[in-house]
């Protein structure tokens, strides 16, 4: 029973509540020139995108099994049992392995501070781990944003395009994506066309790495067996010359 | 005109230095946005891609050399062990210098030591380079304690020398890998001519390599400014395992391109299929070059070919962590100059060091309890010494 937050761009009207009910909560600022930034930053954990008359949300996916909590060398992300993938800032030495990870391009950096910190989306952890709703749920008027419960969001996902075929394009994002998201996303059109990468792929990123990482202790073994070995014959000659010296 | 020369070259270590400092003032008092060309969608550049990953592999001679005369006990190459080590140990220590420069809170460098995460590969890596340092610390310790006379310490260090030398080879083979390792976690995002599910394994051959031609590259310099002879019997042989290396490389390299079917990428347009280009000549040519006789007579052509092969490893290093994840970020790095300044600074640092240790302590001279370095200090008589005593009076 994890949280997940369902968008719906086809709700969406692009009025930015979300936007600034995120803001609002991380305590940045928010005018209408960082509204009109399209993009995610360190100052923005959100953003709307505009693509002719539809828009899309850019947020943090909140990967099953995200990439950046398995990178990161001292744990300073994970995956909470409730859904968010949070970021605890004192543990982060800030070297943006996360970033370099991230299938979505999601974690961003405080790149003008003297002593910045990796910023972005934990799903308003401190509300959806006692099963509330986040703040960009709460402000959105239209409905575009829910917050629920991922198995029943997927399937009420399902029953919108089921229902109104000739509204959606038949795919929900965030169910094979990376292995799974608990955002999930439908729309009118293909995702590509909402600024989506199209090259994302379908199993979760870590057990790539962790293929290589799991030979660590099978390279420990036979090496040592190996130099070991190779030692006590290349050195073989000595010894028998020392035999024969005494003899 | 020797003189000349010197006023130049100091003049330039000066210039460097001052420009080296200037940003890494503006590094860390204005941060990294300021100083560094890196953003959200490019967060990692030429600190990460030069200073730590070819950094890194040109440090690879440390334990190949080791590797080759203490567990291989081929003794023909001692004479050379102690330059690669001090290289590596130099090599390590400037990759932690740079890292400090790279990372967003380099005072926190240590948390990998309590705020564990074994999934990760950086924690692996960052784990086999504190240790491997020390190891490296360990393995030029002799130096020091024979520059001091301090010959019990010596004993008792000589003690311990095997399993340190096994212990390093068996970390660099676990980190040399790993730093390949580290762009497993990209397939979306690296050009499918630098992702390969064998990244660690290319990474790791690839090293071998280059600490073979950095051990060459660094015999060169130094008979050069210390005015001593080449060894150079002895870099003739080496330039043999060197060419076998890079063919091993370069075979296993093709192998996996053409298993993967990227090699078909090399007709769609851009700078890619350049890169891949250059890379590819910058290994090959000097491959074949060590496959002839006449090459390897003749210093001037080997050390050009050396030359070479090091700016393929570089270039391969690169395409890896930088160039080739271009395409996909959407935006174009070029580094800033307070990036290069800091990058220069490091590697003259790096030259400088190296000359003061060569110039101070016994890198270039014989134990002076000789051979019988790793069996406890027991006097040996050894054939193969004897064997390889006409190869190691320098070379006339």
């Amino acid at each position: 029973m994890s949280r997940a937050v369902l968008y719906d761009s086809t709700l969406c009207v692009g009025c930015r509540q979300c936007e600034e009910a995120c803001s609002t909560r991380w305590k940045l600022p928010y005018n209408e020139k960082i509204a009109a930034e399209e993009v995610i930053s360190s100052h923005k954990l959100t953003a709307i995108r505009t693509h002719g008359e539809r828009f899309s949300r850019k947020m943090c996916m909140h990967c099953q099994d995200p990439a950046c909590a398995s990178v990161c060398p001292v744990g300073a992300l994970h995956k909470t049992a409730e859904g968010p993938v949070i970021y605890e800032e004192d543990r982060c030495m800030g070297c943006r392995y996360c970033m370099a990870a991230c299938a979505f391009q999601v974690p961003t950096y405080e790149w003008d501070a003297r002593l910045p910190k990796v910023r972005k989306c934990d799903m308003c952890s401190d509300r959806t781990s006692k099963g509330g709703v986040t703040r960009c749920s709460e402000a959105c008027p239209a409905g575009a944003s829910l917050t629920g419960d991922r198995d029943e969001l997927i399937a009420e996902a399902r029953k919108r395009i089921r229902e109104k075929p000739g509204d959606y394009y038949p795919r929900v994002y965030g169910i094979e994506e990376v292995g799974g998201t608990a955002v999930l996303m439908i729309a009118a059109v293909p995702f590509e066309q909402l600024g989506f990468s199209k090259n994302v792929p379908k199993q979760a990123l870590p057990a790539l790495t962790w293929n290589a990482l799991a030979h660590v202790p099978d390279v420990v073994v036979m090496g040592s067996v190996l130099m070991g070995g190779v030692y006590w014959i290349s050195h073989r000659r000595e010894e028998v010359a020392k035999e024969e010296g005494k003899s | 005109m020797i003189r000349f020369r010197s006023i130049f070259w100091t003049a330039v270590f000066a210039v460097t230095m001052a420009g080296g400092a200037w940003a890494a003032f503006l590094r860390f008092y204005y941060g990294l946005g300021a100083s560094t060309h890196l953003n959200d969608q490019f967060p990692w550049g030429l600190w990460i891609g030069f200073d730590v990953l070819c950094g890194v592999g040109l440090a690879a001679g440390g334990f190949t050399l080791a590797a080759i005369v203490h567990i291989f006990n081929i003794k023909t190459y001692k004479p050379i062990v102690r330059p690669a080590i001090l290289t590596a140990f130099l090599g390590y220590l400037l990759v932690v210098v740079a890292l400090m420069f790279d990372l967003g809170r380099p005072y926190r460098i240590w948390h990998p030591l309590i705020m564990w995460n074994p999934r990760s590969v950086m924690f692996e890596v960052g784990w086999c380079v504190m240790l491997y340092t020390t190891v490296l610390f360990l393995e030029f310790l002799p130096l020091v304690l024979q520059k001091f006379r301090l010959s019990k310490a010596q004993r008792i260090l000589r003690l311990f020398m095997l399993p340190i030398v096994i212990l390093g080879v068996i970390l660099s083979t676990l980190h040399q890998s790993s730093l390949g390792s580290l762009f497993l976690i990209m397939p979306h995002k690296l050009h499918p001519l630098w992702y390969s599910p064998l990244l660690p394994v290319l990474f790791y051959v690839s090293a071998i390599a280059t600490g073979l031609a950095m051990t060459i590259f660094e015999s060169w310099h130094s008979s050069r400014a210390f005015n001593r002879q080449l060894e150079y019997p002895l870099i003739k042989r080496l330039t043999r395992v060197l060419a076998v290396s890079i063919a091993v490389y370069m075979t296993m390299r093709f192998l996996d391109l053409y298993h993967r079917g990227a090699l078909a990428t090399l007709n769609n347009p851009g700078m890619e299929r350049w890169l891949f280009g250059l890379e590819t000549l910058l290994m090959a040519v000097p491959m074949l070059m060590f496959f002839r006789e006449r090459t390897r007579e003749n210093p001037t052509a080997v050390y050009i070919g050396v030359v070479m092969f090091l700016l393929g490893f570089v270039t391969h290093r690169l395409n890896v962590s930088v160039t080739g994840l271009e395409a996909t970020s959407g935006v174009s790095y070029v580094p800033k100059w307070t990036e290069l300044a800091v990058t220069l600074a490091i590697v003259a640092g790096g030259f400088y060091i190296f000359r003061l240790a060569a110039k101070y302590l016994p890198v270039f001279e014989e134990e002076e309890e000789a051979e019988g370095a790793l069996s406890g200090g027991r006097r040996i008589p050894v054939l193969t010494g004897d064997a390889c005593q006409p190869a190691l009076s320098r070379g006339d």
